[in-house]
């Protein structure tokens, strides 16, 4: 054994948060009228597309989540010494692409460096465009570049294109056995959408998908495919990197401050009185003082105290990874007021109707019809709010940490990103492959969670109905 | 009307302690005037006479909430609770890092803030209800399922993209405006029309979609219905009736920013280099000047707390319904 796991707090709370979702997916299939929802989304190709680019991102974020460290190459066999660097299972899935470092910017799949320097030309010092190290390396000049990159990207697209059509064989020789029609009628069900789900949007996003990552894949084996940035690492390494810490902060936010929300809401909505009072006090007070400046203090504050706490810590990344709970603990704190606001008008209507009357006069205790009555019938609205909060986190991560009150900055972010590149656009010619590629996937992953929330919604609300 | 004017503004009272007790909370008890003193001068290694030198000049050095050491009500004026806590009821906000009294500073940048935030807030209220009704006088068509995808996609779009592709393409490409800057009265025209452009744009898709929800929950109602058929036009329908009746919920949403907009935009303004309060705002937060910090959170709530009167009070005024008891 030679690696060494290391389990980081978001890491821990990520895939508890995995089990739980496995879990309550499990227990929801198991029941009609829970199911029956879900079904709903299901049935709706735009949210299906977007879930399946969802999927693509989460995928890699949870890859991103199993950390680890290796063991030095000189330690001693039986007190063996490990790296302080931490890696992930994602790290070691795309090889070399995190290790090939060039001096400084290059732009996507170019063979040269961004800037001039004196380049050794036959015994002569030239200023000149010297070669990437290993951006186009296998090139030997400048005419082979286009060729090379169209049959990279012809054989990816083609690889890309052949998995998606042997899973579309093994998916429809499937469905069409469970279904028990033939291959050929199943087909045709497929091709005039009749199958009773989005077949032909999944199949189409997913062919999509294959062939964009096979062509990603077979150029970014030879070039930087968004180039380089200031100190020479591959841009598209960073951005995939950056995939993991906005899911983290658009996930755990919510979940940290969940319980208060739910508890509260509820608790004000049911027991009225000086309850309800008390806890309105407490989330007018919290909502009346501008986010973002109760953000930018509790941070300032963490961050003071990690600061002055070196040895809590026994790594980099463990520290900004405490500062990233950090995060979205104050980021949470702020926003649980709205939900409980929600939760509190919806259990004070509950609180009045026969049903919860009727319980009372039977003696069921305040626990009991708060978790059998109340809380079942509200669920779906924490979980329209879990699923709406999410875009607009990944967002404000984004402006958080241009305001310097965001993610370490030794982590990779689509806002640290974009924080880092703003000023060279001044440049000339101008950096803009850094802000493209954040801003690029940045807005894929909010408008996949976009739409999908809006599937989400209109499926769980029975009131709202979408534009008739 | 005075009355209950009177009764919510006593009422707003204890919230302001509240959010005063919690800044100080925040500010003093768990990040104690040591802390600040050492994040000021920096260095890992600062001498504790460095950090009583920071402490006294900027008036942290006395206890905090009771001084033993002094006599009669000076126990409790002379403690930092009452001269930088307390102290903010009177808009008393002390002196930044920097030497300069805050107050002045925010009168100073109110204005500049204004310039930028009134005009956002009005042009945009406006374009959004017109691409909102626009959607709505074309529902269950294309051109609306389609806006409402386009609204999806712009909202999917990170402010900061509008603002560095605005000055990015606008600006520095085709030089039509300036890139950031301010001038004062008639000369300070081209600075503010970028950073309003690119506000307004960035609403865009939030706005309309939203008001979109309420038009159409609205032209699913009784009176839109006999309105109809009392055979009034749709453009009559759309105007006269559902409009008139879905700016209650607009209107009650707009007005309780109206007071935050002297807070102006932090991200725009520090774009665009304007000098407002969202600009000075950051500046603190980048320099760690938690006096400003603090001044600004309690500014900040009280204007949030006058929003939140002059909502209740906007409420009687477009809904006759409501009475103000």
């Amino acid at each position: 054994m030679d690696i060494q796991p290391v389990i980081l707090w978001t890491d821990g709370l990520i895939f508890a948060l995995l089990a739980g979702v496995l879990v309550l997916a499990w227990g929801i299939s198991r029941q009609e009228h829970l199911r029956a929802p879900w079904a709903a989304v299901g049935r709706r190709p735009m949210a299906m597309g977007a879930a399946l680019v969802l999927g693509v991102f989460v995928v890699i974020g949870l890859l991103d989540s199993l950390h680890y460290r290796e063991k030095l190459a000189d330690s001693p066999v039986d007190k063996p010494q490990y790296s302080v660097e931490v890696l992930s299972a994602f790290d070691a899935l795309v090889g070399t692409l995190r290790t090939r470092h060039e001096k400084t910017y290059s732009a996507p799949l170019a063979m040269h460096l961004y800037a001039k320097e004196f380049v050794d030309h036959d015994g002569q010092a030239v200023r000149a465009y010297p070669r990437l190290q290993f951006g186009g390396a296998h090139l030997r000049d400048a005419a082979e570049r286009r060729p090379d990159l169209v049959r990279r990207s012809a054989i990816g697209m083609a690889q890309g294109l052949a998995a998606s059509l042997l899973l579309f064989g093994v998916l429809a020789a499937w469905r069409a056995r469970r279904t028990q029609v033939s291959l050929g009628e199943w087909l045709t069900r497929w091709g005039e959408g009749r199958l009773g789900w989005p077949g032909r949007t999944l199949v189409c996003m997913a062919t999509l998908l294959l062939m964009l990552a096979g062509v990603l894949a077979h150029l970014a084996a030879g070039y930087h495919v968004f180039g380089t940035d200031k100190v020479g690492q591959d841009v598209l390494y960073i951005t995939l990197k950056s995939i993991r810490t906005g899911l983290v902060i658009g996930t755990l936010t919510t979940l940290v401050t969940l319980p208060l929300a739910i508890s509260l809401g509820i608790a004000a909505g049911y027991f009225r009185g000086w309850v309800d009072d008390a806890i309105q006090y407490v989330y007018t007070v919290l909502n009346s003082i501008p986010g973002v400046l109760l953000i930018a203090a509790a941070v300032l504050i963490v961050q003071g105290y990690i600061e002055s706490n070196p040895e809590l810590f026994d790594n980099a990344a463990a520290r900004a990874d405490v500062r990233l709970l950090a995060l979205c603990l104050i980021m949470g704190m702020t926003s649980w007021t709205g939900l409980a606001r929600l939760l509190r008008g919806e259990a004070l209507k509950l609180s009045t109707l026969d049903y919860v009357d009727a319980a009372r006069a039977f003696g069921v205790s305040h626990g009991r019809i708060l978790s059998r009555h109340i809380f079942p019938n509200v669920f779906h609205l924490v979980l329209i709010a879990i699923v709406l909060d999410f875009s607009g986190l990944v967002l404000a991560e984004a402006v958080l940490s241009y305001v310097g009150v965001g993610v370490d900055p030794s982590m990779h972010s689509w806002g640290n990103m974009i924080n880092g590149a703003r000023l060279e656009l001044a440049r000339e010619p101008t950096v803009w492959w850094q802000l493209g590629a954040a801003f690029t996937f940045m807005f894929t992953l909010v408008l996949a969670a976009n739409l999908f929330a809006d599937g989400v919604r209109d499926a769980f609300d029975p009131r709202r109905e979408s534009g008739r | 009307m005075f009355a209950y004017l009177l009764r919510r503004v006593l009422y707003a009272i204890p919230i302001l302690i509240g959010v005063n007790l919690l800044t100080f909370a925040l500010f003093f008890v768990v990040n104690t005037p040591d802390d600040m003193a050492r994040l000021q001068l920096g260095a890992k290694h600062v001498t504790p006479e460095a950090i009583e030198r920071w402490k006294s000049e900027h008036g942290y050095d006395k206890p905090l909430l009771i001084n033993q050491a002094a006599e009669g009500r000076a126990q409790f004026t002379d403690t930092i609770f009452f001269q930088h806590s307390a102290a903010m009821f009177v808009f008393e906000f002390g002196k930044g890092d920097d030497g300069r009294d805050i107050g002045t500073e925010i009168r100073n940048r109110m204005g500049p803030s204004l310039a930028i935030a009134l005009p956002v807030f009005v042009i945009g209220l406006l374009v959004n209800i017109t691409f909102a009704l626009l959607m709505v006088f074309f529902r269950a068509t294309y051109l609306d399922l389609w806006g409402v995808v386009l609204c999806v996609v712009l909202m999917s779009i990170s402010g900061l993209f509008y603002i560095i592709a605005g000055q990015y393409f606008i600006a520095s490409l085709w030089k039509l405006l300036p890139i950031s800057g301010f001038a004062g009265g008639i000369n300070g025209l081209p600075f503010i029309l970028l950073p309003v452009l690119v506000s307004v744009v960035a609403g865009i898709g939030g706005g309309s979609r939203w008001y979109r929800t309420i038009f159409i929950e609205e032209i699913g109602k009784d009176y839109v219905r006999t309105a109809r058929a009392k055979g009034l036009s749709e453009l009559r329908v759309l105007f006269r009736h559902v409009l008139k009746n879905g700016m209650i919920p607009i209107l009650t949403g707009a007005v309780v920013v109206i007071p935050t907009l002297f807070m102006g935009s932090l991200i725009t303004e520090s774009f665009f280099g304007i000098p407002g309060l969202g600009s000075y705002t950051i500046d603190a937060i980048q320099a760690q000047d938690f006096a400003v910090v603090r001044a600004m959170v309690f500014l900040g709530s009280v204007l949030y707390i006058v929003g939140l009167i002059l909502t209740d009070l906007s409420y009687s005024w477009v809904d006759p319904r409501v009475r103000l008891q």
